[in-house]
């Protein structure tokens, strides 16, 4: 039903002859023809003027390198020597080398962990700042400090952390509660859970803001109706807060996952993929097909390898939201 | 408005003024190019390690101005160079390097068979002492053609360096470092029980160091990673004294407990732990003192070098290793010529000519550099012991504490680098090294059979 649709008696007559003209069809606009003069002076030549940096701007530093991406993924090159077309040869190899299915286990183990450990963490803290009376500002300063501090200082800071001997920040701690020392990035097995740890410390702060901002729209009258039906805290937090915040929590969903499939920094800096590509991911193996070596750059299978990201990232993403969309817009 | 209009006619004036001004500049600018003699070549020049000392740079920098005094048309910039396969591949592309830069024995000739370095071939040749070069470290820098690519500038065999005070805190004789790897695995041990330090470390890192190691150690247990040249060489990690390397890592990691707790330990990161006194002993190149002393600020009283122990068979040797001097490909004439002007007057006329040999020693002594840091020569014999009786006086690094280092050395058989696909024959092997330091009752056999399998891919791909 729309707006107009209905004319309450209560109105005066001023008001319903208004709304009568309103709802009245209109006349069709007269339809002028568009000439390069109408365009001109319809103030076409400034619209493009605004538009020129803009598709400059985006087509130099956006558009180009992704063209330049997939030229290149069908390309054997040095940048130094001419290139020289190989077709998809790129993709074969990538496919054939033995790190790639490495790559994309320990890719998926990464993703995996941070939605177990890293998505609910920040609801839960967001939820529990919200819940504060007072200092709430400063509780949700304190949470955010994490995201402020440069992603290579807080690396470091955490790779002091991680010290494998007796002596390390953790080691004392688990000491403390009677259990010896753990080897954390060192080992095969713990190096992935502990930059997992690292990588949710380090990015909670931001979406705890996001979860904070929503809970602020969510209507108290909700929480009021609910105490009046018998609701405790859960199922308040189960019934409201939840599905108040569910188009949120989608899109903060696959905002993670799409962080998650790209994760770079922490393997690199940690454990540079190691022990034993125990933490490879498939960032990292792009970047050692283009740097990590000095000899023969193999900058195409680094594309190849690019391109099949962003190909699955896509396509994940469209299944993503058309899965969810009925959800999204109940 | 009055205000604004007069703000917009100050601004018109303002511009006027700026404009008239850098005419008269550009002019000045034109007219005074035009007046000098001879067009300054411009070169930039890789120079010390990023992050080092004060001392260390004013150094260098000391010995850019007397090389532009001495050539005027010449105008050097420093430029603060590490070689790492990482930045090296990306400023290689993105043509980022200096002009004149460093690369390792392992990378001279493919490089220059990639055509990704300056053919030096007439430059090099027209050095009056070119004759002079050691055949086999020159041959390092010449390409499949016969093309000079990158000249030589130091040569090192593998070593190891040990901490003297440790020694002595463990109850071990600081002047009796180990000769045997049963010896080294038991001073290792005693070490790290009696001072808490860590006994014995090996570089563990995935950026190749761990697999150079590795062969290192193979090396000097008689065994080797790679045999054959080019696209026919053999990978050959499965071999025995590799595995005896590894079983070896593996007591000492696991049984002993004798490495400390950072496995993950690379070139510059074992360099600061030794020179932190936490480290009994670790294998590097026999000249690192002088990166630990440029970078680490390491106290001289502490460091002892000895040769590796050596297996008891014929081909037990010690892994040798240097470092080439290059020009960037798309550098011009004129650059390359002064490039290797430079290259000539830093690296090289001090081996050749006594008084730079006395310069150099005078100014890196008053500098507080190291002078006199064992290697291994880059000139014949005779040159060689020419060059070490002209800077005998200035020599400030403790050579007495060297002395089991270079009292053996000699006597040694110096085994060059795989030659095909050197590095990635190292990066293959980093994940064999990382499984045994990181995963108790790993399998060496099966591990260096594993990896074989890449290693001879990577010979096969030429990378």
């Amino acid at each position: 039903m729309s707006k107009i649709d209905f004319m309450p008696s209560e109105l005066d007559q001023s008001q319903q002859t208004a709304i009568a003209a309103l709802s009245a069809p209109r006349p069709a606009p007269p339809r002028y023809r568009r000439t390069p003069l109408t365009w001109l002076q319809s103030g076409g030549l400034s619209r493009l003027a605004f538009l020129i940096p803009l598709i400059a701007i985006f087509g130099a530093f956006s558009w180009y390198p992704i063209v330049k991406l997939v030229i290149t993924s069908l390309q054997q090159t040095n940048f130094a020597a001419p290139a020289k077309w190989v077709g998809l040869h790129n993709f074969s190899l990538v496919i054939h080398d033995p790190l790639f299915p490495i790559a994309v286990r320990n890719t998926a183990e990464f993703a995996g962990l941070a939605l177990i450990f890293g998505y609910p963490i920040p609801l839960v803290v967001a939820l529990l700042v919200s819940e504060l009376r007072r200092r709430r500002g400063l509780y949700a300063a304190l949470v955010y400090l994490p995201v402020v501090i440069p992603p290579v200082v807080a690396v470091l800071l955490w790779y002091t952390f991680y010290n494998a001997g007796p002596t390390g920040v953790f080691n004392t701690i688990l000491h403390w509660l009677g259990i010896g020392p753990q080897p954390w990035i060192q080992s095969q097995s713990q190096a992935m859970p502990s930059l997992v740890l690292e990588s949710t410390w380090a990015n909670a702060g931001g979406t705890v803001i996001i979860y904070l901002a929503a809970l602020t729209g969510v209507n108290s009258e909700l929480y009021e109706a609910a105490s009046v039906d018998g609701a405790g805290i859960w199922k308040k937090i189960w019934h409201v807060t939840l599905p108040q915040l569910r188009t949120v929590l989608l899109v903060t969903m696959i905002l993670q996952i799409i962080g998650t499939a790209q994760v770079f920094l922490e393997p690199y800096l940690f454990t540079q993929g190691g022990p034993n590509n125990a933490t490879i991911t498939v960032l990292l193996l792009i970047y050692n097909y283009a740097f990590g070596n000095s000899l023969g750059p193999q900058y195409g299978e680094a594309a190849a390898l690019s391109v099949m990201l962003v190909a699955f990232l896509a396509l994940f993403s469209l299944i993503y939201l058309r899965a969810t969309r009925s959800w999204s817009s109940e | 408005m009055q205000s604004k209009i007069r703000a917009r006619a100050s601004m018109r004036l303002g511009a006027a003024i700026a404009a008239v001004s850098l005419a008269a500049v550009a002019t000045g600018a034109v007219a005074s190019s035009a007046s000098a003699s001879a067009p300054t070549v411009k070169i930039t020049v890789a120079s010390l390690l990023p992050g080092s000392t004060k001392a260390a740079t004013a150094a260098f920098n000391a010995q850019i101005k007397l090389f532009e005094k001495q050539n005027p048309g010449i105008q050097v910039t420093a430029s603060t160079y590490q070689w790492l396969p990482a930045t090296f591949a990306a400023k290689l592309a993105a043509g980022t390097l200096p002009t004149m830069f460093t690369v390792p024995f392992t990378d001279g000739r493919s490089l220059g068979d990639a055509n990704e370095l300056y053919n030096l071939t007439s430059l090099a040749q027209s050095l009056p002492y070119f004759n002079k070069f050691n055949p086999a470290v020159i041959a390092e820098g010449t390409d499949a053609k016969g093309q000079v690519v990158a000249i030589p500038e130091a040569s090192y065999a593998q070593a190891l360096s040990y901490n003297r005070q440790l020694f002595t805190e463990a109850g071990l004789n600081p002047n009796d470092p180990p000769t045997t790897w049963a010896q080294l695995e038991s001073d290792a041990k005693q070490i790290s029980e009696k001072t808490g330090m860590a006994g014995y470390t090996q570089m563990g890192a995935s950026d190749n160091t761990a697999g150079w190691i590795l062969t290192t150690v193979t090396d000097a247990l008689g065994g080797r990673m790679e045999t054959g040249i080019g696209a026919k060489a053999k990978a050959t990690f499965s071999n025995p004294a590799a595995v005896q390397a590894l079983n070896i890592l593996n007591t000492m990691r696991w049984t002993d407990d004798s490495m400390g707790s950072n496995m993950g330990l690379s070139w510059g990161t074992s360099n600061q732990a030794f020179a932190a006194g936490q480290v009994g002993m670790f294998i590097s190149g026999s000249d690192v003192y002088t990166s630990m002393v440029q970078t680490d600020n390491i106290n001289p009283a502490i460091y002892g070098l000895a040769p590796i122990p050596l297996a008891k068979n014929k081909n037990a040797g010690v892994l040798g290793g240097g470092t080439l001097t290059a020009v960037s490909a798309k550098a011009t004439p004129a650059q390359a010529a002064a490039a290797v002007k430079w290259i000539d007057f830093y690296y090289l006329q001090k081996y050749v000519n006594r008084k730079d040999a006395i310069a150099w020693a005078k100014t890196e002594v008053a500098s507080k550099q190291p002078v006199g840091t064992p290697e291994v020569p880059i000139f014949n014999a005779k040159q060689e012991a020419l060059y070490n009786s002209w800077i005998k006086p200035y020599i400030n690094v403790p050579l007495k504490q060297m002395a089991p280092f270079t009292k053996a050395i000699f006597n040694e058989q110096i085994i060059p680098e795989p030659e095909a696909a050197t590095q990635a024959i190292y990066g293959d092997l980093d994940s064999t090294v990382q499984s045994v330091l990181t995963s108790q009752g790993s399998n060496p056999s099966a591990l260096l059979a594993a990896a074989n399998s890449t290693g001879q891919a990577s010979i096969k791909s030429g990378t």
